[in-house]
């Protein structure tokens, strides 16, 4: 186990120095005019000189290689520069909007939990019967939702029309996160909910259950204690790799909802050209998701004792 | 006599399952044909602006009401699927081709182009799916075929994996040693022996990606990263009738509807063809 753990975590350097690299090369690409970008918000007409001058200042007539260098020493220390339109530092901007959309996630994901768990299993226990048949279509109809459509219905029909809801967040609170976190779910849960109903599934044809039934062990019993527990795995498994589209969905959900996180900012960056902004998100964002996948795959070693024990390697 | 009522029973699932792919399939042609007569099918201009007729509600002249310009929505979002389906399946089409070619390559060849392209395909999905798409459109600024690649970028490495798995499970069967062994070459191999018999799962994941990508365009127009107004698709309108949710619901719901009713289509074609291509519902012998 630990020498799996230390394994993955030699793994995540290539990976995450790809992913910086990446990162900074876009942001190069995009660079050409970046100092165009910053003379055309000041003044007049620029001369050639003064173009070049600004060039040196933010060292962009060195070589590539050294610029990203630099550029990387300067991330670890947590320096990305300042953003374009506000003037600020970048990392101090997003590290204040990320509580926001880390709280947005959370409360999406809890929720997501609560719909497709019970439901998916209720489908699976009820296979083939009305109850199962109506699960599946209702899954099936959010799955074909787009998320930017889901919060516009949502916020016509509770905010607007019903008023429980205020249609615009009010800071961070709890009547605020309701509207862009259950949107958030309702898209995760349907395709949450039919895995965790196939899991089930797969699962209750195994011949212990058959074993279990014939002994007169009582249903729930084998459901609460073996069922549910070989299926966790998988269930885990099936919900962090749902998170890399919870965290670009929240983007979309956070502009329309004017929730306040790092999702809105990526947005309102984009359409200001502001790229250090933009860079920073990318950057966190995909290093955020390879961590969460390191985690699950520790803790699902963990949960599984039959690759905790090595039965089955890789 | 349990034998035959399996068989019998297998026969009947998979008649249905034909029956309801034909079915599905007539319905995504009947879309596919309205989407490309749209133009003559639109009973009003969809860009002539008459501002007399602005912000109509729904009415038997203007079945889905006219926006802020008095342009009709319903022959908009006729003349919005052209954009939306039509860019949709080109960017499915290419990177399930992309995809399968590189996939496969790698697969038979191994070697440091599998390697390489490995490590190429983990960072693409080491990042978050649309915040990557969203940073390449940003770079590469507005425009549905922007749009179109930045999506395309983060979502051949899906095929490619698929191809190269299903190369690599074909590689190692007997068919394939005894057609090495009387002289098949490599092009021969992979034309003949491998592509036609992966195509199978890579059309499975291509038919259920249509209806994800579909809704992932219209994101990235929707945040202004895709067509730009006044061209008419579906995320576009509904960012545009965004502000008016309150007073004129249907500019959101009507192109909000276009994208549901598509995709549920494709979704369901998708799903079909899934069951369909399942060995387990395969014709009993």
């Amino acid at each position: 186990m630990k020498h799996y753990a230390v394994k993955r975590l030699l793994q995540l350097i290539p990976i995450l120095l790809a992913i910086t690299f990446l990162s900074y090369g876009m942001m190069r690409i995009a660079g050409s005019d970046v100092v165009e970008q910053k003379m055309e918000n000041t003044s007049g007409t620029v001369s050639q000189e003064m173009i070049d001058a600004a060039r040196e200042e933010l060292g962009l007539d060195k070589p590539f290689i050294v610029q990203y260098f630099t550029w990387l020493g300067n991330l670890l220390r947590g320096d990305m520069g300042d953003s374009y339109v506000s003037g600020k530092p970048v990392f101090s901007t997003f590290v204040s909007k990320l509580p926001a959309t880390l709280l947005l996630t959370f409360v999406s994901i809890l929720l997501t939990v609560v719909i497709s768990i019970p439901l998916g299993i209720w489908a699976a226990v009820k296979q083939n019967t009305a109850t199962d048949y109506v699960i599946r279509v209702a899954s099936f109809i959010g799955n074909s939702l787009p998320n930017f459509f889901v919060s516009l219905l949502l916020m016509y029909l509770f905010a607007i029309k019903l008023d429980w809801f205020p249609v615009i967040s009010k800071g961070i609170g709890l009547q605020s996160v309701a509207l862009p976190s259950f949107t958030l779910a309702i898209a995760m849960s349907a395709k949450y909910l039919r895995q965790v109903r196939a899991t089930v599934l797969d699962e209750l044809s195994k011949d212990y259950v058959l074993g279990a039934k014939a002994r007169g062990v009582k249903f729930s019993t084998t459901m609460i204690r073996s069922v549910l527990k070989a299926s966790l795995v998988t269930i885990i498994t099936l919900l962090t790799l749902s998170i890399g589209s919870l965290l670009g969905g929240t983007a979309i959900v956070e502009s329309i909802f004017m929730w306040d996180g790092v999702g809105k900012m990526a947005v309102d960056a984009i359409n200001m050209r502001d790229y250090p902004i933009i860079q920073a998100y990318v950057m966190w964002m995909a290093i955020i998701y390879v961590l969460v996948n390191l985690i699950t795959d520790l803790s699902y070693r963990f949960l599984d004792p039959r690759i905790r024990l090595g039965g089955i390697e890789q | 006599m349990n034998g035959t009522v399996t068989v019998r029973v297998q026969k009947i699932k998979r008649n249905t399952i034909k029956a309801r792919l034909i079915f599905f399939l007539a319905l995504a042609a009947i879309l596919l044909l309205i989407t490309l007569y749209a133009d003559r099918l639109a009973p009003y201009d969809p860009y002539a602006q008459d501002l007399s007729k602005s912000m109509l509600a729904p009415s038997a002249e203007h079945w889905m009401g006219t926006d802020r310009y008095g342009r009709d929505m319903f022959s908009r979002v006729l003349v919005g699927a052209q954009t939306s389906v039509f860019s949709t399946l080109a960017l499915v089409a290419a990177i399930s081709v992309f995809g399968t070619v590189v996939g496969t390559l790698c697969g038979y060849y191994g070697g440091a182009l599998d390697s390489i392209v490995m490590r190429i395909s983990d960072v693409c999905l080491a990042f978050p799916g649309l915040v990557f798409a969203l940073a390449i459109a940003a770079l590469l600024g507005g425009g549905v075929s922007n749009a179109v690649l930045a999506l395309a970028v983060i979502s051949w490495p899906k095929y490619a994996r698929v191809a190269r798995s299903q190369t690599l499970a074909l590689k190692s069967s007997d068919f394939m040693a005894a057609a090495r062994l009387s002289g098949s070459n490599s092009m021969q191999m992979i034309l003949r022996h491998i592509l036609p018999n992966s195509l199978g799962p890579i059309l499975v994941t291509a038919m259920l990606d249509i209806g994800t990508m579909m809704m992932e365009l219209a994101g990235l127009s929707f945040l202004g990263l895709g067509a730009q107004p006044p061209t008419a698709e579906w995320g576009n309108m509904m960012s545009g009738g965004r502000s008016m949710l309150q007073t004129y619901p249907w500019l959101v719901l009507s192109p909000g509807f276009a994208i549901f009713v598509t995709v549920v289509i494709f979704n369901l074609l998708g799903d079909t063809v899934r069951d369909y291509m399942d060995p387990k519902n395969s014709r009993a012998q």
